[in-house]
């Protein structure tokens, strides 16, 4: 029955799903590396994904173009990455909790939305696989990098892209320092609360992406709290990744591994308990954590308001 | 210090009025200040009402027959009530342990995940002795959900206290392994052996014998005797945090953990207990759902019990007495959203986003109480939440 498992085709498959299962937690963790880099924690990732997928499959539902689809998921991103900015920045408030807000008030919305407006599970047609010429005629290989829908690509472009911005752009800089130290940033000009709604917008859209890249590229469906927790798990894999984009791209690889394989013993019908092996990724984040939690270098800012002396 | 009696005797007449008339003045202010704590969560349930009026309408739904069938169906007669009071339980017991855990400077988002493994626990152990006499067999349900919850939040303590492990992550990912663990019970060890063998594939556990069901207090409802434990313990967590030493370190490390330690306080093991403690509230609130109201273990229990705690809680400004009237207040919105999705199909869903604002406006509204507090140095009384998540959280980290 294991050696069903180990087929060259089968492999194949596990890791072409691996790469694209990957989408929503890079995306989602990608942005929410912005925002911790920039010194806040944005626990409410879960909730703006959510609204992020309804509003993207509804734009697509009522015929729009895929694309406007993905656009108006970014527009409610940013709000939502806005309505957190005020809530924790503005109003400093505990920033763990105002997240736990943010995921209650995007669940609870999402789904008013969804049984008011559409009122029952529907599909669309997606993004479709755009096999990239030459590339994805290498064997094996090319069908698992290079035989995906564009926002496959475009999460795994975003790796570079942020670690471009974060590192070697003056924004990036700015969001360092206000993450490292603001009271240092704001002394020289920087205005720390400007740069944390920057990066907590940034950061909205992405989730936001990351729920459209659920709802209109893999799933091609919206229901009700569809994430499934999702979010909750990008918040993670930021810390499992300590702050850096290679180590997030690991850790989102990790987990996407998992549920491809979860996928595939399904439905190759494989009798392995599925529930006891798909616990390891988190039971694997929580030792890692633990074993690197001293060690890494946090933005030492993470999680704490920020208000000028008088 | 002396006693302001003695002071004013002391005084010159002219002196001793002058002195009663600040007294006057700072006691109108402190009233007025505390009176507007307990009013401001008040207010950002009523913002919050505000906004879903808002958002029915845009929706082109009638706000007002929505916003009637919502409180007719959670007050408006005895089924209504004793099914509030049901789903207002669980919200207590979750919330004291949010208390707890706030108190003690930790964040425990994993309440659902502790309810899980609590009803679990307690069906497992009910089902496995039912042979045991009821009166033994009961507070052993009891006790082993609790038990169970308090392995689930006392993991993520120790992982904060002794590795500096963010408590936040680790409660999200037991929350996942508990489900995942739940899914597998359900399905394979656990499953209800008469469901197999009528061949019906509906995961849950076989019933717990009927002779540990709690008591209904209400014939023909769902309302059940756990409402009463649920009560006592509100009064045993109060008593714990503002009565014991307990309660005073655990509450001493949440204001300040650096202050605390050269206190003499073992920091790392009152953290530890905090998330401990608060886990084993959520387990109990498991097992009492089991006990009470399912009488078996089935998928969905926790029904977001976790996450409603976190807000019941907060809206009781962190307080084991105010959790009381919060979580009575919010069963009424769920037990009510319910209703009014079945009488004027409007999506129950709205009482989730409701809950998601008023969150969000209380934890707001803190930033006036705390700049208050800082102004009005001197005042001993009790001033909110423990200060500035920053300041406290991560600091205990270094610890």
């Amino acid at each position: 029955m294991l050696d069903e498992l180990f087929t060259i085709s089968t492999l194949v498959g596990i890791l072409h799903s691996c790469v694209r299962l990957a989408t929503p937690y890079l995306f989602a963790a990608l942005g929410e590396t912005f925002g911790q880099r920039s010194g806040v924690l944005n626990l409410g990732v879960d909730g703006i994904m959510l609204m992020g997928a309804f509003f993207a499959f509804y734009a697509v539902f009522e015929g729009h173009n895929l694309w406007v689809g993905v656009l108006v998921a970014i527009a409610i991103g940013v709000l939502m990455g806005l309505l957190k900015a005020f809530v924790s920045v503005t109003m400093q408030s505990l920033q763990g909790i105002s997240g736990i807000g943010l995921y209650l008030f995007g669940l609870g919305l999402s789904s008013l939305l969804f049984k008011t407006l559409i009122g029952s599970v529907e599909g669309v047609s997606g993004f479709r696989q755009l096999a990239i010429p030459l590339l994805s005629d290498i064997p094996g290989l090319g069908h698992i990098l290079f035989n995906h829908n564009a926002l496959v690509y475009l999460a795994y472009l975003m790796v570079p892209l942020s670690w471009f911005v974060i590192n070697r752009t003056t924004l990036g800089l700015k969001i360092r320092a206000v993450g490292h130290n603001p009271e240092a940033a704001d002394t020289l000009g920087v205005s720390v609360n400007g740069v944390r709604y920057a990066t907590l917008m940034i950061g909205g859209a992405l989730a936001a992406v990351a729920g459209a890249s659920l709802s209109i590229g893999l799933q091609n469906v919206f229901q009700e709290n569809m994430t499934n927790g999702l979010g909750f798990i990008a918040v993670a894999l930021v810390y499992f990744g300590s702050w850096r984009t290679v180590g997030v791209l690991g850790g989102s690889l990790l987990f996407s591994l998992v549920n491809a394989l979860q996928l595939w013993v399904q439905a190759l019908d494989i009798p392995v308990p599925s529930e006891v092996a798909v616990m390891m990724p988190y039971i694997m984040t929580i030792v890692v954590l633990a074993f690197t939690a001293r060690q890494i270098q946090k933005p030492a800012a993470l999680a704490r308001s920020y208000e000028r002396g008088e | 210090m002396r006693n302001a009696a003695e002071m004013r005797m002391a005084d010159s007449p002219q002196k001793a009025r002058w002195r009663r008339v600040t007294e006057q003045r700072m006691n109108t202010r402190l009233y007025l200040a505390k009176l507007i704590d307990v009013l401001l969560p008040v207010l950002a349930m009523v913002i919050a009402l505000v906004v879903g009026v808002l958002l029915l309408f845009l929706l082109g739904t009638d706000p007002i027959e929505a916003y009637s069938a919502l409180i007719q169906g959670a007050l408006g007669n005895i089924s209504g009530i004793t099914q509030t009071l049901t789903k207002a339980t669980p919200l207590l017991l979750v919330g004291l342990g949010i208390c707890i855990a706030f108190r003690g400077g930790v964040i425990n988002i994993g309440g659902e995940g502790q309810i899980v493994v609590g009803a679990l626990a307690a069906t497992a152990f009910g089902v496995g002795f039912r042979d045991l006499p009821a009166l033994v067999l009961l507070p052993l349900t009891l006790i082993s959900g609790a038990a169970a919850g308090l392995i689930w939040g006392g993991i993520p303590g120790l992982l904060k206290a002794r590795l500096g492990v963010n408590e936040i992550l680790t409660t999200v990912m037991m929350n996942q392994i508990a489900l995942r663990l739940m899914n597998f019970l359900l399905r394979g060890p656990m499953l209800d052996p008469e469901h197999v063998a009528a061949g019906t594939s509906i995961p849950q556990s076989a019933a717990l014998p009927e002779s540990i069901w709690l008591p209904r207090l209400v014939p023909r409802t769902l309302f059940h005797s756990g409402a009463i434990l649920a009560v006592l313990l509100a009064l045993a967590v109060y008593f714990l945090l503002w009565r014991t030493t307990i309660g005073y370190r655990i509450r001493a490390v949440g204001l300040n953990p650096h202050a605390s330690r050269y206190a003499g306080i073992p920091v790392a093991k009152y953290v530890t207990l905090s998330l401990a403690l608060s886990g084993m509230l959520c387990g109990l609130a498991g097992a009492v759902e089991v006990l009470g109201v399912h009488h078996r273990m089935l998928e969905g229990l926790s029904g977001g019990y976790g996450f409603s705690g976190i807000v019941a809680a907060l809206f009781g400004k962190l307080h084991p007495l105010g959790a009381i009237p919060a979580s009575a207040l919010f069963g009424a919105l769920l037990v009510g959203a319910d209703k009014m999705q079945r009488a004027v199909q409007v999506p129950s869903a709205l009482a989730i986003a409701l809950q998601g604002l008023v969150v969000l406006f209380v934890v707001s509204s803190d930033l006036y109480v705390r700049r208050r507090t800082r102004r009005r140095v001197g005042d001993d009384g009790p001033a909110g939440p423990p200060a500035a998540e920053g300041n406290t959280r991560e600091s205990i980290a270094e610890v």
